[in-house]
């Protein structure tokens, strides 16, 4: 399997563990990813806040060069932000000819909105994505109880992004179940983590972080685990942080779940950048791994 | 039969209207002794969707100015549906009738429940004041004419 | 050639003051056909009335032409004059030429101009009309009421308490309706089961009521006074004739299956009594459940029955009857909230319940006997929050409509808890309170003052923490968020008209409007009829509403039947659509349009050359026609016409006002 692949600016940074674990499972299971040549920035938060063309013309030029590489493939993006703004565009692009062409004018190139984008959770959720990953596990994290936080923008606005649900979305806890590891039913799934107001407005925005690590908490879960570098880094960095300033002791590492799968089909610590979590993650994947006789 | 022409030319309109709403509010204005214009005479149906485009036409042939189709309410027909067919007739025929070189203010429906005894009169009044401004319709009277003319005599 | 008698009428001087009367005689003396016309004072006066028949008798006259007022008034008047002459009553036209002449216009010449057109108009028109019969049609003096919920019954007692023969049909094995689930009803907190128990056993005792319980509607056809019905009687598996209700079988049943009347927080057995009050009092066998009919083993009730009143081999049958007139009164159900929701768990959360659960929570004869405890863990819980307009007034998720009795039963079951829990806190998030109906705001007001705190936003989101719901929402008259922890969530959530409705209306040729409840002939002037004759409507399958409104409305459709059955057959207007078959080309556009059913496209033998071939053409049943005319407007042949208002005639009136 293919696609064409837009990682954004987060994966060589803060997405680090993300980036090292997709990497890794596609060396397991084959899957293939093209890197769109000479790519820019998605736009997100500054673009669209500022200027509605902008934001749409930044994700299409992406996209064109995509298409001008003539693979003719889906284009994956890991970051939620990233396609949330290529989504916008491909279907901005697709339900307005004007708007196409207009946006063909601005990046002063062909784009002709054929390739859907897709999110690390919409192409693991393919049948035969599932069965390769499952093919390829050979360790399992068997009773790890896991809560799946998917934020806000892989499945908001649901004109845009066609989510199945916006309040109760399933798709990662099928995935995460994969590894053995049992997703716990909790309830804040879809909530604001805060996003960039966690740099420019953390009083406002860090019990935002509190109220998703404590609904987690409360419903048993051990380990949250996203689909989005900003999330991902938001919760890892900022929990100890609050049971610093707060004197609570919540004890949820952050995983993105390709982690786990990276992990289940042999990865070691190091390999997928483990040691890179703020927040402690090793022990508790190494207890699980152990538990089931690893 | 000659067109008429003269000064004092009074346009004669045909009002189409339900028996149900309109014609009781026509009934109505005549209880509360309002004045309009005695060149509208009214024909009365039982729905302003018993209206046969026919009758329009013929009007129309037959050298009237105007032609008015009136009825409930949408949503208020006495016959639960019978208005949006009328409306939807409505559309088309007017458009048919422009087509056809007739002034699409000369066909015009309107909507007038029981109770709008003053509405009856100002619409009247107002649609008999527009056609006489149109002047006398010939159109398909002349074509009547020249057409059937020739070889009556 | 038609011999037509013209009659114009003075009105004393209401007329005759702005028109020449006797020029309007003088001038139609001239019309083809008329072999007779003069003037009146007053034509409607008996010695005006015994002029026109005198000159019936002396000019042979075969059809009249009244110049008066208009035909709304006088009509029927003389139609009846004409019933006793040999003039057929429909051989009558009436030129209106006091309201829409001589009390409109002022200039005299003018007005007789216009007067003498109107009549002209007239003429040409009784010159085509031909003589039409009104025909009887006999009224089966036996009502059919749809649905055995409160409206049900209280339209099938009130009409049995008249003297006529009702059936009432309940898909359910009891009658009871949502009523009957409910503890107490606002405003005076009467006990619901107390005030309609005795009304469904009522029902059950009455003579004049035959009660068919597991029944649903088959097929309808026929007309008003003349309806056939077919019902279908779902099979029991018990047989109610020998049955006497010990229930002793319900006691030995293995199979648990959750009790819908119950709300599912309990269990009832695979055979079953919905209810303790339930009419009748006798078990049913639910065919889904029940190990025997499933799997073919077990057969317990049958060996434990001490009269053999079990029988497994029972089938559905159907069975056919005659009725005048048809009272639907089906209902509603509430919405389905789980699906609309996510925000408020979905459903995942035991302790969010809908306000009809609350009722069997608080319901002395509900799974808790009445003690309000949460069903996740059952204890008693202190922080409350109820939520209203749950799917109403929320057309982006639920529905647009406000369903009317939420706010005060909310009141209520505030009350409820404040008044069985001590030290309990309850929160009810309102949009609008609102208390429209005698006694209701005083009952809102004593439940604040009881201690009730209101809230006034939305709840956008229920998560549960540590065992307890976190109700996240706005309190827009503060404008700041709230978060309330609660133990239980009452959702206060949308009517919306019962399962099956659809087929109902559709088996019924009535309309639903775009929520799916009934449509009523008009919204305030007829609001228990249908544009159907003789299908009536009672309570909330027409819309939400609260019992006393559901009553009154079920005595009025009540009172309408009765009316109807007064009379032992009915006249009905001649004046019909009429299809010249030969003509009819069978395009079924007079079908489509037609806003009563009553055409529909059969086939006929007909033949081409020597060749005998079947063709389409339209029919019309006279019963259902009213008369409006669409249909013959849509008739590209010319096939339909309508009879009194032909195409004919109408022409010919265009002729005559365009001269």
């Amino acid at each position: 399997m293919q696609f064409s692949y837009y990682p954004g600016c987060s994966m060589d940074t803060t997405g680090i563990t993300y980036k090292l674990s997709i990497e890794y499972i596609c060396s397991k299971i084959g899957l293939v990813l093209h890197e769109i040549p000479d790519w820019n920035c998605c736009g997100a938060t500054a673009a669209h806040s500022k200027n509605k063309m902008l934001a749409l013309a930044l994700p299409a030029r992406n996209l064109a060069q995509a298409e001008e590489e003539g693979l003719d493939l889906d284009v994956a993006v890991p970051c939620a932000s990233c396609y949330s703004r290529m989504k916008h565009t491909v279907v901005a692009a697709r339900q307005d000819e004007n708007m196409r062409r207009k946006l063909e004018e601005i990046i002063g190139m062909p784009y002709k909105a054929k390739a859907d984008v897709l999110n690390f959770l919409e192409i693991f959720s393919r049948p035969e994505m599932k069965r390769a990953c499952q093919e390829k596990m050979y360790r399992t994290l068997k009773g790890m109880k896991v809560a799946c936080y998917y934020g806000c923008l892989t499945s908001r606005p649901v004109e845009v992004t066609g989510a199945s649900s916006t309040e109760n979305p399933m798709e990662m806890d099928e995935i995460v179940a994969l590894t053995g590891a049992e997703p716990v039913e909790w309830d804040f799934k879809t909530e604001c983590c805060g996003a960039s107001h966690q740099v420019d407005a953390p009083k406002a925005a860090r019990p935002l972080i509190e109220r998703i690590i404590r609904n987690a908490k409360a419903n048993k879960a051990q380990a949250i685990i996203t689909a989005c570098p900003l999330c991902n880094l938001n919760l890892d960095m900022r929990e100890g942080e609050i049971n610093k300033a707060k004197g609570t002791r919540y004890d949820l590492p952050v995983y993105q779940f390709t982690e786990l799968l990276a992990v289940c089909m042999g990865a070691g610590a190091k390999d997928i950048g483990i040691h890179k979590h703020f927040f402690p993650a090793f022990d508790l994947l190494n207890e699980y791994l152990r538990k089931a006789g690893d | 039969m000659s067109v008429k022409r003269d000064e004092n030319w009074e346009p004669q309109i045909l009002a189409f209207c339900c028996n149900w709403c309109t014609y009781t509010g026509a009934d109505l204005a005549g209880l509360n002794r309002m004045k309009y214009p005695e060149n509208v005479r009214v024909v009365r149906v039982p729905c302003s969707s018993r209206v046969n485009p026919q009758f329009i036409l013929r009007a129309f042939q037959k050298g009237c100015d105007g032609v008015l189709v009136c009825g409930c309410h949408p949503g208020d027909c006495h016959y639960a549906t019978g208005n949006y067919f009328t409306r939807r007739r409505f559309m088309l025929m007017q458009r048919l009738l422009e087509y056809n070189g007739i002034d699409p203010k000369r066909f015009q429906a309107r909507w007038i429940s029981g109770s709008e005894a003053a509405k009856f009169r100002d619409t009247v009044t107002r649609v008999s004041q527009e056609i006489k401004e149109l002047g006398p319709n010939k159109k398909f009277q002349e074509e009547w004419y020249s057409e059937g003319g020739a070889g009556n005599e | 050639m038609s011999r037509i008698g013209v009659f114009v009428c003075h009105c004393g001087t209401n007329i005759a003051g702005t028109v020449d009367v006797a020029r309007v005689a003088e001038a139609m003396k001239a019309e083809p056909g008329v072999v007779f016309a003069t003037d009146y004072k007053y034509m409607c006066s008996e010695p005006g009335q015994q002029m026109v028949k005198d000159m019936i008798k002396e000019h042979k006259l075969d059809r009249i032409v009244i110049c008066s007022c208009t035909p709304r008034m006088h009509e029927n008047t003389f139609r009846k004059m004409l019933k006793d002459t040999d003039v057929n009553p429909y051989m009558l036209e009436i030129a209106n030429i006091r309201e829409q002449c001589s009390w409109v216009h002022t200039d005299k010449e003018k007005a007789t101009e216009k007067a003498i057109a109107l009549a002209r108009m007239a003429v040409a028109k009784v010159g085509r009309d031909f003589p039409l019969f009104t025909s009887t049609i006999p009224i089966h003096k036996k009502a059919l009421v749809i649905g055995g919920g409160i409206a049900g019954i209280q339209a099938a007692l009130d009409i049995a308490d008249a003297g006529y023969q009702v059936t009432l049909l309940e898909r359910e094995p009891s009658i009871g309706g949502r009523m009957v689930m409910l503890d107490k009803t606002f405003p005076t907190l009467d006990c619901s089961a107390c005030i309609s128990t005795p009304k469904m056993v009522e029902v059950s005792a009455h003579p004049n009521i035959e009660l068919r319980t597991s029944c649903e509607l088959e097929d309808v056809s026929g007309y008003v006074g003349n309806f056939e019905v077919t019902i279908r009687q779902k099979a029991r598996y018990v047989n109610h004739d020998i049955c006497t209700g010990c229930g002793l079988c319900e006691t030995k049943c293995p199979t648990k299956v959750i009790s819908e009347f119950n709300q599912g927080m309990s269990e009832r057995r695979a055979i079953y009594k919905s209810f303790a009050q339930a009419v009748p009092a006798k078990p049913v066998i639910d065919p889904d459940h029940c190990r025997k009919l499933q799997e073919g083993k077990c057969g317990v009730c049958q060996a434990v029955c001490p009269l053999k009143a079990i029988n497994f081999e029972d089938k559905d049958t159907t069975f056919t009857d005659t009725y005048g007139a048809i009272i639907v009164s089906t209902g509603y159900q509430l919405i389905q909230w789980q699906d609309l929701y996510p925000e408020y768990g979905g459903g995942r959360f035991k302790d969010v319940i809908s306000g009809l659960q609350f009722e069997r929570l608080v319901n002395a004869s509900g799974p808790t006997e009445g003690h309000i405890l949460r069903p996740s863990d059952q204890t008693e819980p202190k922080d409350v929050v109820i939520v209203k307009c749950v799917g109403s007034r929320d057309p982006k998720k639920g529905k647009s409509y406000c369903s009317r009795a939420c706010c005060m039963y909310a009141a209520k079951h505030a009350h409820q808890i404040l008044e069985k829990i001590p030290d309990s806190n309850v929160y009810v998030f309102y949009m609008d309170v609102r208390t429209p109906g005698k006694g209701y705001e005083e009952f809102y007001d004593r439940t604040r003052k009881d201690g009730a705190n209101y809230i006034r936003g939305r709840v956008a989101k229920i998560y549960k923490e540590g065992g307890r719901l976190i109700c996240r929402g706005e309190d827009s008259l503060l404008g700041r968020q709230v978060t309330v922890e609660a133990d239980l969530v009452i959702l206060e959530t949308a009517m919306v008209p019962a399962d099956g409705i659809g087929e109902v209306v559709h088996k019924l040729g009535i309309a639903m409007d775009a929520d799916g409840w009934v449509q009523e002939a008009h919204p305030k002037l007829r609001p228990v009829e249908t544009q159907t004759a003789g299908v009536y409507l009672a309570g909330t399958c027409q819309g939400p509403k609260d019992i006393p409104d559901t009553v009154a409305q079920a005595s009025a459709a009540a009172a309408k039947v009765c009316g109807l059955f007064s009379k032992s057959e009915m006249e009905t207007s001649p004046m019909t659509s009429k299809v010249d078959q030969s003509k009819c080309c069978g395009c079924g556009h007079c079908e489509v349009c037609c806003p009563y059913k009553a055409i529909t496209l059969v086939e006929i033998d007909d033949r081409e050359g020597p060749k005998k071939i079947r063709r389409t053409v339209a029919s019309v049943n006279s019963g259902l026609c009213q008369g409006c005319g669409c249909c013959a407007a849509a008739c590209r042949t010319g096939a339909i016409d309508l009879l009194g208002f032909t195409n004919d005639q109408i022409l010919r009136e265009v002729d005559a006002l365009c001269q």
